[in-house]
């Protein structure tokens, strides 16, 4: 199922976990020194250069290249969201953003963010960066480069962007979760079983 | 000055290589894993793994966005100049490929966008008397590498102690490497160099078994175990998390017994090349 950003609370909330969606529209990427930034310049009542509202977030650092005067996305996979487990709930609940694209899960804060405001977490599959860039059809923007090409906020045009799967609902259910309780027996359980 | 022009342009030739394309003993251990996977979404993760591995190949561009930190390794004839065209060719590299500019300072995290900096890239020297150069390049990218553990284990914990180690690294380190990984083990010598053999055995490929009899049952049976945590490709659960194990060792003192673990992605990329005294370059596998 393709889902076209902004999207809204409704659509968000009727996501089950396990399901396979592709984003479509503008999606916004950026990781660790966006998120500083951009909590920043809002506790300093700055404007931001960005809208957020309905928006998919991408953790991902890109490798772009610009030719002619224009930005082109060459590899685009996403990286490890744990990273930004202290600073996401607080920009859920700022940026009204509904989905969270990236690898590996969030923690128990940030599940509770999405569950509060009506936010999902996508799984992408980690590095798959030529998909990824492939499905970038546009770079309309980029800001604050001065962070470095991985570091700054990248705002472009995608078409099924995904496989995506969702891995952490609005509702206060994470795979990650369901996965970690069993790892967790099996651990115990071969441990257990170790030859000498 | 012509050997240094080789080993440049043969540093910029093997990066390419090494971030384009899957070595092909990593790809068939995919391709089985694919097969192996009865759950719907571990097999949409690899069969998406697979895709991407293609595209990259066909389009010539990097497979994954992080392309790494490289870690050399040279083994043979070393010259004067060595390491400086080593530099050249990777700045060279990351603006042609291009390689993401990942070098950054520590502290300041500033980045210098060519990948170069005090001690990157890193350098293993193994200097002998042959004729000829081997140079080995693997790029490491953070996600797999931030997974990294060190234990100084004490001697009583034995074997047992190792493989409960390797079991809760890969069992703590879930999703995060992006799993089906390469499990390197390095047991014993001392605390640096057991990371040095956990990382260096990764370059030996999935399908050479290990000349130590006692290491390669060890490989095998800490991969079946591994296999049973139920990780699953990038930690969304399944039957692959690893596509094989890895172990090295070295003597170590009689009161300790160090025992490293470095994971490398399904995205485990390594290139070879032998460069003769005259210049003249040979692709190794
Ligand atoms: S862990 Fe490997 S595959 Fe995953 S994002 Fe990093 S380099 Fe790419």
């Amino acid at each position: 199922m393709n889902l076209r950003t902004p999207l809204s609370e409704r659509t968000v909330r009727s996501l089950r976990l396990g399901e396979e969606v592709a984003i479509d529209g503008r999606v916004h990427i950026g990781r660790d020194e966006m998120h500083i930034r951009a909590l920043e310049m809002r506790e300093q009542g700055k404007e931001m250069p960005f809208d957020m509202n309905g928006g998919a977030l991408y953790h991902c650092g890109p490798i772009a290249r610009k030719s002619g005067g224009v930005w082109e996305i060459i590899a685009a996979g996403p990286t490890t969201s744990a990273r930004m487990n202290s600073l996401e709930p607080l920009f859920i609940r700022e940026f009204g953003v509904r989905a969270i694209i990236g690898k590996g899960g969030m923690s128990g804060p940030t599940l509770e963010a999405m569950q509060e405001c009506g936010c999902v977490y996508l799984a992408f599959t980690g590095g798959a960066a030529v998909l990824a860039a492939r499905s970038i059809k546009k770079v309309e923007r980029v800001e604050w480069l001065d962070l470095g090409m991985p570091e700054a906020l990248w705002i472009v045009e995608a078409r099924g962007l995904g496989p995506l799967v969702v891995a952490m609902d609005a509702h206060g259910n994470s795979l990650y979760d369901e996965v970690s309780a069993g790892v967790e027996d099996n651990l115990a359980r071969l441990k257990g079983k170790l030859g000498r | 000055m012509e050997l240094e022009r080789a080993v440049e342009d043969a540093v910029v030739d093997m990066l390419r290589e090494a971030v384009t394309t899957i070595p092909p003993d990593v790809q068939d251990a995919l391709r089985a894993a694919e097969r192996a996977e009865t759950s719907e979404v571990a097999r949409t993760q690899l069969a998406t793994v697979l895709l991407n591995m293609r595209e990259a190949e066909e389009r010539g561009i990097p497979l994954c966005q992080d392309t790494g930190v490289p870690v050399f390794f040279l083994t043979g004839r070393m010259f004067p100049g060595l390491e400086e065209s080593i530099r050249r060719g990777l700045a060279r590299a990351t603006e042609e490929i291009p390689l993401r500019p990942n070098a950054v300072h520590p502290l300041t995290r500033r980045n210098p966008g060519n990948n170069l900096g005090e001690g990157s890239p890193r350098i293993v020297y193994r200097p002998t008397d042959d004729g000829f150069l081997d140079v080995t390049v693997m790029p490491k990218g953070a996600g797999s590498e931030n997974m990294s553990a060190l234990a100084m284990l004490t001697p009583a914990q034995g074997l047992r102690g190792v493989k409960e180690f390797v079991l809760e690294t890969v069992a703590r380190a879930g999703g995060r490497p992006c799993p089906p990984t390469i499990v390197g083990v390095g047991i014993g010598g001392t605390a640096d160099q057991a990371a040095e053999l956990a990382k260096e055995s990764l370059l030996r490929p999935l399908d050479v078994p290990n000349d130590d009899e006692q290491l390669d049952a060890l490989e095998g049976e800490l991969a079946e175990a591994l296999n049973c945590l139920g990780v699953g490709p990038m930690g969304l659960g399944g039957r692959t998390t690893v596509l094989g194990v890895r172990c090295a060792m070295a003597y170590c003192h009689t009161a300790s017994l160090p025992v490293a673990v470095n994971l490398q992605c399904w995205a485990a990329r390594r290139a070879s090349r032998r460069i003769f005294a005259d210049g003249r370059t040979e692709r190794r596998q």
